[in-house]
């Protein structure tokens, strides 16, 4: 086979592969969304203000609901203790 | 028409020979190349598909909470400032909250407690699955809690969260209000916080500056800050995603930077070669284009595919110490697939577009040049 069939071969496949991707990505979706009903209904019925993602200290925990009173959100430039202090950006957009 | 495919694939053709004669090099670039697709697509879809899932499941979070702050910390509120803002127009409906960390000192993790109107009965608990796994919980069993006061109780294990539901009760523990209040001793006269349902949303801003009026002594969360506040962690501008971003432009400048500065003796000698055959400047050029498209494409569909392969199929392996820092308790989910196709143009426009023209620049410098001269190499 010409090494240009072989390259418009591989590039075929990807495509597909990519259109596979978004195949997947669909019913995926779709698949999850009584999955995602169950979550927000919990967040509704046990009225939860944040996601269980940064659970090593209580401030990256309940990101929404925090206070301010805490190592890394007194300033951009202070020294954080946990690591996800590294993920998070100080705070601001916290108006009141 | 079918002349013009036919160039196309001889010119592809050529283009493929030329590249394999420079194997390990062009090798080299592709992996390097595809490892920069993948990080940038890593965190494209990472931070778009947890944003995503946070505002769809976040949309069912009270409209309005209210804190009270003393001395710049957050303090019970009293149930009093509830009839207060009752009394509010527009007010659809309040409540209180009672929620609360626990350390438990035996696997060294913090527990979100929280008392709900589908709380268990009094002596009885339910937990979520990163709980049950890391204390080895099973409906039934029994758990030790040390109150405020010293004295220790426990509890039992009524139901476990679904694992579905990991990603907002992984560390959740339902709790009953006497409990709670016996854990920690809370009066009876307050809550941790206050919650609002707003009729109309227009309205909130004026609420929230009623309350802050009536209530000096309180912070006003809106439901759409808290919504902001996961649209502000992964936005590309903050924190770690940029030093991820930074890092991969900055490696992709790198080669760009190689390639726009010139081309190597060999590559010079082979233009000259094509030029004294009689190879025009747009054959040069062409050539030079389909060399780019090759080593772009070849990385940018495998970097993308990997990617995806990367976030949604081992739930962002690479990614997880990073967000696990020093938690015991870490969600175990998957997230859900939300892509777009506006997410792979914009890889596709930061990748594959400037590495294709950084390759046609110097050819067509090169292509100019006296093929003569650039044979003798002078």
């Amino acid at each position: 086979m010409r090494k240009s069939n072989l390259f418009f071969l591989y590039m075929f496949v990807n495509m597909v592969l990519l259109g596979l991707l978004f195949v997947h990505a669909f019913t995926e979706e779709k698949r999850n969304l009584p999955a995602l009903e169950e979550k927000r209904a919990m967040v509704e019925k046990h009225r939860l203000t944040d996601i269980c993602l940064f659970t090593e200290a209580s401030y990256t925990r309940h990101l929404a609901v925090s206070d301010r009173h805490t190592a890394f959100q007194d300033g951009p430039f202070a020294l954080e203790h946990f690591p996800s202090g590294s993920v998070l950006p100080p705070p601001g957009t916290k108006k009141r | 028409m079918q002349t013009w495919i036919q160039r196309q694939k001889n010119m592809i053709e050529f283009t493929l020979s030329s590249l394999l004669r420079r194997k390990r090099k062009n090798v080299a670039l592709v992996t390097v190349y595809t490892l920069v697709v993948f990080l940038l697509a890593s965190v494209i879809f990472f931070t778009y598909a947890i944003k995503r899932e946070a505002s769809l499941v976040l949309e069912g979070s009270p409209d309005m909470i209210v804190q009270r702050l003393i001395a710049g910390r957050q303090d019970p509120i009293p149930l009093s400032h509830l009839d207060k803002i009752k009394q509010i127009r527009g007010v659809r409906s309040a409540g209180s909250r009672l929620w609360g960390y626990y350390y438990d000192p035996v696997v060294g993790a913090n527990y979100t407690l929280m008392v709900s109107g589908e709380s268990p009965a009094e002596g009885s608990i339910t937990v979520g699955q990163g709980i049950a796994r890391t204390r080895l919980l099973d409906v039934g069993d029994e758990m030790e809690f040390k109150a405020h006061d010293g004295v220790i109780f426990n509890l039992s294990v009524q139901g476990i969260f679904s694992a579905k539901s990991e990603l907002v009760s992984s560390d959740l523990l339902l709790i009953s209000e006497s409990d709670f209040r016996k854990l920690f001793g809370l009066p009876r006269s307050h809550a941790t916080d206050l919650i609002l349902q707003v009729g109309n949303p227009r309205e909130q801003v004026t609420i929230a500056e009623k309350i802050a009026a009536l209530l000096p002594d309180t912070r006003i969360i809106l439901k759409e800050e808290l919504l902001r506040t996961y649209d502000t962690i992964f936005d590309w501008r903050g924190g770690l995603m940029l030093v991820i971003l930074f890092g991969a432009l900055l490696a992709f400048i790198i080669f760009a930077w190689d390639k726009a500065s010139g081309l190597s003796v060999e590559e010079k000698r082979e233009t000259g070669i094509l030029k004294a055959v009689g190879w025009e400047t747009s054959d040069v050029i062409l050539l030079k284009f389909w060399e780019g498209m090759v080593i772009s494409l070849t990385s940018f569909l495998a970097g993308l595919v990997l990617a995806y392969v990367h976030i949604f199929f081992t739930s962002a392996v690479f990614f997880e110490p990073v967000l696990k820092g020093w938690s015991v308790l870490y969600p175990k989910f998957r997230l859900i697939p939300f892509i777009n196709p506006y997410q792979i143009v914009t890889l596709f426009f930061l990748t594959v577009v400037p590495y294709t023209v950084a390759t046609i620049i110097p050819s067509w410098r090169a292509s100019t040049i006296d093929p003569d001269s650039v044979m003798r190499g002078s």
